[in-house]
């Protein structure tokens, strides 16, 4: 089995990073990964993309251009690569910043209205760990405990105060695609 | 063996050269290499080495010749346009016999061109590039951990054969993050020198690094020293792997980040009941002529898949004979999709598209 | 018998290629009594330019390299980084110093990369066949100024040792003469105050040499000398431009 993601979003809003963490989560569990991020001349604020690979198999082609899952955080996103979603596959909408119709009945659409959840949290940064949640669940690409210990791992040490916000933002973005 | 951890490729060519031994970096800011100077610049500073970022490539590649010619193991980094402009001094680098390790992530050419990736810098890379009758030793690794294993490995190469190697990969494998294991162990140790410009001491002769000599007939004996010296690496240091090759109809011939998206095309095409196979260059120079002549008798065809107009294509048609070759690429920094690669071997094997 | 005259040890017993009347050779001499007087020449490395010293390796007896067209400075930072207890030296003319290589010297001095360097201008290429330099006159005709230096057309000609001596930092510039036996002496001084600043690990050190080039000047030696009078020094000023006794007063 091959989870080929499209992840993608304004600058600052995680994107990159919710990438590396599904890539080290498929690591920690053995899988083939790989995380590559869209580069450009872009600015601050500008949009942002990585493509990540979770595999069985050794990746092939780091490139992802026919994702078996986009996550799409904004509206720019959503234009963008909700077409690209192989049919059958599934596409994760920040249903707190898009309310367009993804125009897709041929894959599984969930919304997770991630920036609200993460105000009630009370860290509106989170938004990125509440999607993340929500994609390893929706797409079982990797276990959620995966995706725990990638993060605590991963976290600096300096905001290591932050990890349980950041562990209850993942189960509440799980427990949206339930 | 190291514990697993996930790299991007940019640092982790960084990390592999100071496993190789490597204590000096001559480097100047351009994307999409920027992090392996910024990487050097920290981790030279812990191991007690030198980074120094240059006023531009040119004297950075000529710092890299004063600290070979003294005995140090060195590297630089760069893309395209600033490979370009290291060019000459890796001629000089090339004939005074000095080993380095020079890194080019490609990007989408010619002139400025874009800082996505690329691989159009084939033919600067393996036919020279800079001026005069010279070769550098050329590793064209596919994946992170690739490039780690080959670039500790080249600066053993480089000291053996007291010539410039070349890691030629591009903006995806610099700009990717994939697992990495780093060999256990001390850094490799830096070769014996006696040749190296370290003062005389009490030496009763003076070694002097140059790449000149003004009496033409003692030029050409230079020439004919190294053409040796190259003869005898295109034998010992040719790298190169196979797959599934032996019942293939077609063959498709990749380097690089190229043999990895020609890799999920050919997997389709097989899945499809189509024989395709492939063969991938690990070194593009030397090249594996042979290997390709061999399977020339038996494929009905080749294809090169590579980011550019169609440079490697012309190593391949070298060795191919009467077979035909066929060239999908892709250039200026835009990657192939593997559907469009899938669908120009379906193309070749339904008896469409032209040869060139 | 007391000797009062001998060949430098750390210059090699070969004759030159030097033109007749060149004062390539005086330079040569100095630079190598002088690493005799400091004791320097088994930690010595030479880095040698492109044009007409591009073959001083084969007269000064140190180890050397030599170096592309303008680079020898940047040739010289590679080698003292990898060695910083050796002592490292350049020498190099106006057409590679002054104009190929002037992104090399500039920045070797702005790191103050610890580095002495023997600048010879004598105003020419010579090694090419005598075409205007940066340094060369106004007015001086050339194989590529056959109607003489213009300033409209091409500027004035360029003081590096001045244009150096801007930037900050504990280094040493001065300006010698070879033309005659005082600028000889004294330039003898600079170059052995240059080395001792490198020696003791104080920073980068240069001295311009005025010379001269009776070949591709068209003229006879002692005429080259005259010229060097009338033009050149009215022109270039002599002296230590920072690091010296001179510069501080």
């Amino acid at each position: 089995m091959t989870h080929e993601f499209i992840m993608a979003g304004f600058g600052g809003q995680g994107v990159m990073l919710m990438g590396q963490l599904m890539s080290y989560a498929g690591m920690f569990d053995g899988k083939h990964v790989s995380w590559m991020p869209s580069y450009g001349p872009e600015m601050r604020g500008g949009t942002a993309n990585c493509s990540v690979v979770v595999s069985d198999q050794p990746v092939a082609s780091p490139v992802v251009t026919e994702p078996t899952c986009a996550v799409v955080m904004n509206a720019p996103s959503l234009d963008k690569f909700a077409p690209t979603v192989v049919p059958g596959g599934c596409l994760l909408i920040n249903s707190s910043l898009v309310t367009a119709d993804p125009g897709r009945d041929d894959v599984k659409v969930f919304k997770v209205p991630a920036n609200e959840i993460a105000n009630e949290l009370g860290n509106s940064r989170v938004a990125n760990m509440v999607m993340l949640g929500a994609v390893a669940k929706a797409t079982g690409a990797v276990p959620m405990e995966r995706v725990e210990e990638a993060l605590a791992k991963k976290m600096p040490a300096r905001h290591k105060h932050l990890l349980d916000t950041n562990l209850e933002a993942l189960r509440r973005g799980a427990a949206c695609v339930e | 063996m190291g514990e697993t951890i996930l790299m991007k490729g940019n640092e982790a060519v960084a990390e592999a050269a100071i496993r190789g031994g490597c204590r000096f970096f001559f480097g100047y800011p351009i994307t999409p290499q920027s992090e392996v100077p910024e990487y050097m610049s920290r981790r030279l500073h812990e191991v007690g080495g030198v980074f120094l970022q240059a006023e531009s490539e040119v004297a950075a590649i000529n710092m890299v010749y004063g600290a070979s010619g003294a005995g140090a193991r060195v590297m630089t980094s760069s893309s395209s346009p600033g490979i370009s402009l290291k060019m000459e001094g890796i001629s000089y680098i090339a004939a005074a016999e000095l080993p380095c390790v020079i890194v080019n992530m490609v990007r989408g050419g010619p002139g400025l061109g874009t800082i996505q990736p690329a691989q159009s810098d084939y033919f600067q890379a393996t036919k020279g590039g800079g001026h005069g009758d010279y070769h550098l030793i050329v590793f064209a690794p596919q994946s992170v951990q690739e490039m780690v294993d080959m670039t500790i490995e080249a600066f053993d190469v480089a000291d053996k054969y007291r010539n410039p190697v070349m890691i030629l990969a591009d903006g995806l494998i610099g700009q990717m993050m994939e697992p990495v294991v780093f060999p256990d162990g001390e850094d490799r140790p830096n070769t014996e020198k006696p040749w190296a410009t370290v003062g005389m001491g009490d030496r009763a002769e003076r070694n002097i690094v140059t790449s000149m000599d003004l009496n033409a007939e003692a030029m050409e004996e230079i020439n004919w020293r190294i053409q040796e010296k190259y003869d005898k690496i295109t034998k010992e240091m040719l790298r190169y792997e196979t797959l599934d090759t032996e019942d293939a109809d077609l063959i498709l011939v990749a380097y690089g980040s190229s043999a990895r998206i020609a890799l999920n095309a050919m997997s389709k095409a097989r899945e499809n009941g189509y024989k395709v196979g492939l063969v991938r260059p690990q070194t593009v120079w030397p090249f594996p002529y042979e290997v390709i002549k061999d399977l020339a008798n038996q494929a009905k065809a080749f294809l090169t898949v590579e980011m550019s107009m169609g440079q490697l294509i012309e190593d391949v048609k070298l060795a191919a004979g009467e077979t035909p070759v066929y060239h999908f690429g892709r250039c200026g920094g835009v990657i192939h999709s593997p559907a469009e690669v899938y669908e120009k071997i379906e193309e070749i094997l339904n008896g469409g598209g032209a040869a060139k | 018998m007391t000797v009062v005259f001998d060949r430098p040890k750390s210059l090699r017993d070969v004759r030159t290629h030097y033109c007749p009347g060149c004062l390539h050779g005086v330079a040569h001499r100095l630079v190598a009594e002088v690493i005799d007087e400091l004791g320097i020449r088994e930690i010595g490395i030479g880095v040698s330019p492109v044009g007409c010293s591009v073959l001083a390796y084969n007269y000064i007896n140190t180890d050397w390299q030599q170096a592309a067209h303008g680079r020898a400075p940047a040739v010289a930072t590679g080698i003292k980084r990898v060695h910083p207890d050796k002592f490292v030296y350049t020498y190099q003319g106006d057409g590679d110093l002054a104009s190929i290589g002037t992104a090399e010297i500039v920045h070797a001095a702005m790191r103050n990369e610890k580095i002495s360097v023997i600048f010879i201008n004598n105003g020419i290429y010579g090694m090419t066949g005598g075409q205007m330099a940066p340094t060369t006159q106004i007015g001086q005709k050339t194989t590529t100024s056959p109607f003489g230096r213009s300033a409209e057309h091409i500027g004035y000609p360029i003081r590096m040792t001045e244009m150096l001596a801007q930037l900050e930092g504990d280094n040493y510039l001065a300006r010698g003469t070879l033309h005659n036996a005082a600028g000889i002496a004294r330039a003898k001084r600079y170059i052995k105050k240059a080395f001792q600043y490198q020696l003791d690990n104080r920073g980068f050190s240069m001295v311009e040499l005025i010379s001269n080039c009776p070949t591709n000047w068209g003229m006879h030696p002692k005429e080259s000398i005259e010229y060097i009078k009338e033009h050149q020094l009215k022109y270039y000023q002599l002296g230590e431009f920072k690091g010296g006794e001179e510069a501080s007063k």
